[in-house]
């Protein structure tokens, strides 16, 4: 049974130094990676030129009146989207409330031991899989399911109490309520995932710890673990928020497509986004430019909205990073 | 000695200790437990209503000359929605050929070559911009940059509009399954005298691969429902993308996004059903592709 262990010589060349063209090779490719990361960066800032600098004519021409004004006639010229920030901010606040409520209910019911694994599981992934219908289906489904099932009801809310404001006018087909509404399904996932981690990343003890003194399962969910993860639901909200501003199927196709500044929730407005997307594919060169000042408005916002978001986010982890020790 | 406990015993009212539903302590629980449990079943509502609206409406015209024939036009009776779907797939085909590398080899800097970089945490932070980039500025973005520079509406300018918004989600995920391989292993192979490049291709991406296979996947699946980036770049067609032999590339495309869009507004009811039929193939390309993408993202996890 002697058999001698021979050196192996293809394991041998495999430990060679590497050859020049090794490293050669070695810089190459790790210069690529870096100008690649360096192209990210160039994107954004490319975007930021492209739509900035094709909508610099309109900017000089309309200035802040364009932000002011409340007509929308390319015809004569004249051109203000007041009516459209104020949908688009209006839509989404709404869409938030309702998401907000429906996501961090399911937050809590889904990680304080309510369900077993199993359901928790199955339930987590049918609220995800609502984001990955497409936005243009929900708009589909929006206008042949929502908007028939709810008009009888808004109807009746219109007719019996009219002297409130949101209810001023009747819901004839496309509006702000269920555009809102479709808003909020799309943005549920959203809230829900992230406020579901900033709770589950609650110590376990600090729950236990309220248990002791014994309080109910709501007192320490109300008392312990949403003060303890209110940053990070809070940043889950603002988020969502901004995931609302930028939507834009659902909206062009639910919300009715009027230039009216308008509080009621059953008459038809519109947004930025579904601005945009009516009237650009028709846009002469003018109404082009117009549209450019438009997107580069829903940029600015939409792009405060998620680095505020994102700031939340950093400092609720750091929070909860304290909490751990 | 037990005299006193006995007495503090005494001072401790017993009975609100109990679990009993005429407490209001333990009914306000009760109800609120019942309350969340209820909204989180009414929240999968939706969901149930979308897919049964779908297969209710979309399934019954489904048939195989829904994907040989084109779109019919407002009093014509049949037709489909062949073209859209090539015109979907060559979109999203050309979206995954410039994002895939890009978002790849971007990731493997943040991962693997500049980590603790002041390049790193910028490209990370543009990155998440990106993920919170409004769909429809996507577009406007291509408009700007590709459609008025070649003059046309075309399937390219829909592919790069689309590649924009699949690139951050390459990206991020990228970087996480590429930190999720051990430093082991890494370390045997510098150890063996390979070059970082050499442990990047021979370690890191073979064993990266399941994760960044779901991150393309997902991508995928976001690109292909995304309709508002296509709207004024690719815009529409009635005609197939080959047309007498010849590839029209540089025309305007027809997908299927677009098409629910166009169809769902027109008062003709071949037209609506088409667009539900649409969306019911539509919705299962994209959930096919999501779920095989969680599927491989839990093998991962337990290997």
């Amino acid at each position: 049974m002697a058999t001698s262990i021979e050196p192996n010589t293809s394991i041998q060349s495999v430990a060679s130094p590497p050859t020049k063209w090794d490293i050669s090779w070695d810089r190459a490719f790790r210069g690529m990676t870096h100008m690649f990361s360096w192209l990210t960066i160039l994107l954004v800032v490319f975007i930021l030129y492209e739509i900035g600098g094709k909508a610099f004519p309109a900017i000089q021409e309309y200035g802040f009146s364009f932000i002011t004004g409340t007509t929308w006639d390319a015809n004569r010229g004249e051109f203000g989207v007041l009516p459209e920030i104020w949908g688009t901010l209006y839509s989404s606040l709404l869409a938030l409330m309702i998401a907000g409520f429906f996501g961090v209910s399911i937050a809590i019911f889904l990680t304080q031991d309510f369900l077993p694994t199993y359901l928790e599981v199955v339930f987590k992934n049918i609220v995800e899989l609502l984001a990955a219908i497409p936005s243009v289906v929900y708009g589909l489904w929006g206008i042949y399911v929502v908007i028939p099932a709810i008009r009888p009801a808004a109807n009746w809310i219109h007719e019996h109490f009219e002297w409130i404001p949101f209810f001023k006018t009747s819901l004839s087909g496309p509006g702000m309520l269920p555009a809102s509404l479709v808003l909020a399904i799309m943005i549920l996932p959203t809230v829900s995932a992230i406020s579901r981690d900033a709770i589950s990343s609650v110590p376990r003890k600090l729950k236990e710890a309220a248990f002791g003194l014994g309080a109910t399962r709501w007192e320490a969910i109300f008392g312990v673990i949403i003060p303890a993860s209110a940053t990070g639901i809070f940043g889950s909200l603002v988020l969502g928020f901004g995931r609302a501003l930028g939507e834009t199927m659902a909206l062009a196709m639910l919300v009715g497509n009027s230039n009216q500044l308008t509080v009621s929730l059953f008459s038809p407005a519109n947004t930025l986004a579904a601005l945009l997307a009516n009237n650009f594919p028709e846009a002469g060169k003018q109404e082009e430019q117009v549209l450019m000042y438009a997107a580069l408005l829903l940029m600015a916002i939409t792009l405060a909205v998620n680095i505020f978001g994102a700031a939340i986010m950093r400092r609720a982890s750091a929070h909860m990073k304290g909490a751990t020790k | 000695m037990s005299q006193e406990i006995t007495d503090a015993f005494d001072d401790i009212d017993f009975p609100t200790l109990e679990r009993s539903l005429r407490h209001p302590r333990t009914l306000f629980s009760s109800t609120l437990s019942i309350l969340t449990g209820l909204v989180t079943v009414v929240a999968c509502i939706p969901l149930f209503s979308v897919l049964f609206m779908l297969i209710w409406r979309g399934g019954k015209r489904l048939s195989l000359s829904l994907f040989t024939e084109t779109p019919p036009s407002a009093f014509e009776s049949g037709g489909g929605f062949g073209n859209a779907i090539v015109g979907t797939l060559l979109m999203v085909s050309i979206s995954v050929v410039i994002s895939v590398p890009f978002g790849v080899l971007a990731a493997l800097f943040l991962a693997e070559f500049g980590k603790d970089s002041k390049t790193a945490s910028a490209v990370r932070f543009c990155a998440k911009l990106l993920t919170g980039f409004p769909s429809i500025l996507a577009g406007v973005f291509a408009y700007a940059a590709v459609v008025l520079v070649t003059g046309t509406y075309s399937a390219p300018a829909g592919g790069i509009a689309l590649s924009i918004l699949m690139l951050p989600i390459v990206m991020l995920t990228a970087e996480e399954a590429i930190k999720m391989v051990p430093h082991r292993m890494k370390e045997a192979a510098i150890g063996m005298g390979a070059t970082q490049t050499q442990v990047v291709w021979k370690v890191v991406l073979p064993t990266a691969l399941p994760g960044l296979l779901t991150g393309v996947m997902l991508a995928v699946a976001r690109a292909a429902g995304e309709t508002a980036p296509l709207l004024f770049t690719a815009l529409n067609s009635n005609y197939w993308i080959v047309q007498d032999g010849k590839l029209a590339l540089m025309d305007p495309t027809a997908s299927l996004a677009v098409l629910i869009f166009n169809f769902s507004g027109v008062p003709f009811e071949n037209q609506i059903e088409l667009a539900w039929a649409a969306a019911l193939v539509l919705v299962m390309i994209v959930l096919v592709i999501n779920i095989g993408g969680q599927i491989l993202s839990r093998n991962k996890v337990t290997s």
